[in-house]
């Protein structure tokens, strides 16, 4: 699968189908900061992702208060 | 995953609530979480004349969006803090949203209006750029909200910036600073009512109300931000409540019901202690007849030419 990670923005290639909670595990990213998005849907975190899906890791934190 | 009320497809789980969510479903629960928010604390009424802080980030978009789909009659106000490219993008967001949605939306420039901007202040006086920021929004948004007859002044402070604040706050056992850390601050002496509807709803639920209500917001991170005590804040109370859903919302709300009555007195001792500056009138901690540290930033920053905010990076980057 494409991976399009934002902030700063960066693509990575991922191969076989996993949950999108397995995924954010694997890169270490928290899901309280994170949403994943697919198709311009939200995906919950048992959402299955597969190979041929292009799926972007959206950063939810602000630094500003 | 289904969603808790109609075991449609779920968009979103909410593990502090033990939920997941559907788009209608989650809405709903968004606009109740506002609805309790404005009810309990009495932010704003229907008839009242409501201005929104906007950035052209997730939360200031949504709360903006949340109080038109509630019914409440708010128009915007967009402070061009001269930060780069980051300060056009955010810009064209709020004028996009504004105009979709056929809003109103006030834009002030520090640069135009006010002769400086802010990495030029905060590069003048040493500040730390969020501070610099920081006080002057607080203060264009009070003078304006003040000036142009708005009755409230809403800000799209979400639970996860009040838990970051209250955290470091607590950390420093700062009591003056937490005895006004409320989602309501009275009219009073030269500030206009101030509100934070978001208050019940997280960052991640905001930036998700922005996806599935297809709000487009300035998604990178302020430039100069990196680095800032609360990003490290959050990502601890991240943590914290990934171990343990509920934390955040159980610190903050329970600091509202549990500490912010016993810290009244201070609060008050608080608003006794205010002067007013000698030049734009607005309250402040200095003694009468000084000016306001807006003012007093203002002088200074005005006084020397522009200073480009990737200078300001670059510096940064080397320190």
């Amino acid at each position: 699968m494409n991976v399009i990670l934002r902030n700063p923005n960066r693509e990575i290639s991922l191969s076989g189908g996993r949950t999108v909670r397995a995924l954010l595990q694997e890169l270490g990213l928290s899901r309280e900061a994170h949403l994943v998005i697919r198709n311009g849907q939200l995906v919950p975190g048992d959402g299955r992702l597969e190979d041929e899906d292009t799926i972007e890791i959206r950063p939810v934190i602000s630094g500003g208060v | 995953m289904k969603c808790r009320v109609c075991r449609g497809p779920a968009i979103i789980d909410l593990p502090r609530h033990n939920a997941n969510f559907c788009v209608e479903h989650f809405v709903q629960l968004c606009l109740r979480q506002v609805t309790k928010a404005i009810d309990d604390f009495g932010m704003v009424s229907t008839s009242d004349r409501v201005l929104v802080a906007v950035s052209g980030g997730k939360d200031s978009l949504a709360v903006w969006d949340i109080l038109n789909e509630l019914g409440y009659s708010a128009d915007g106000l967009y402070i061009g803090l001269g930060i780069g490219e980051y300060s056009e993008h955010s810009k064209e967001f709020a004028e996009r949203f504004a105009q979709e949605k056929g809003l109103i939306l006030h834009v002030v420039s520090l640069r135009s209006d006010y002769d400086f901007d802010v990495p030029t202040a905060a590069k003048t006086t040493g500040r730390v750029p969020c501070s610099a920021c920081g006080m002057s929004k607080r203060h264009i948004f009070d003078q304006f909200a003040l000036e142009n007859g708005y009755d409230v002044l809403v800000t799209g402070h979400n639970l996860d910036d009040e838990v970051a604040v209250l955290f470091g706050n607590t950390l420093r056992w700062d009591v003056g600073y937490l005895s006004r850390q409320l989602p309501v601050l009275d009219a009073r002496g030269g500030f206009p009512k101030k509100v934070k509807p978001l208050v019940r709803l997280s960052e991640r639920e905001m930036a998700a109300w922005c996806v599935v209500r297809d709000i487009e917001y300035i998604i990178e991170e302020c430039p100069l931000a990196s680095g800032n005590r609360h990003l490290a804040y959050k990502e601890v109370m991240n943590q914290i409540e990934e171990r343990s859903p509920g934390t955040k919302a159980s610190f903050y709300l329970g600091f509202l019901d549990n500490m912010a009555p016993l810290l009244r007195d201070e609060h008050a001792k608080d608003l006794d202690s205010i002067g007013t500056c000698s030049r734009c009138s607005a309250p402040t901690g200095a003694a009468d007849s000084e000016l306001c540290a807006f003012c007093r930033l203002q002088e200074r920053a005005s006084q020397v030419d522009p200073i480009p905010v990737d200078l300001l990076l670059k510096k940064r980057r080397r320190s």
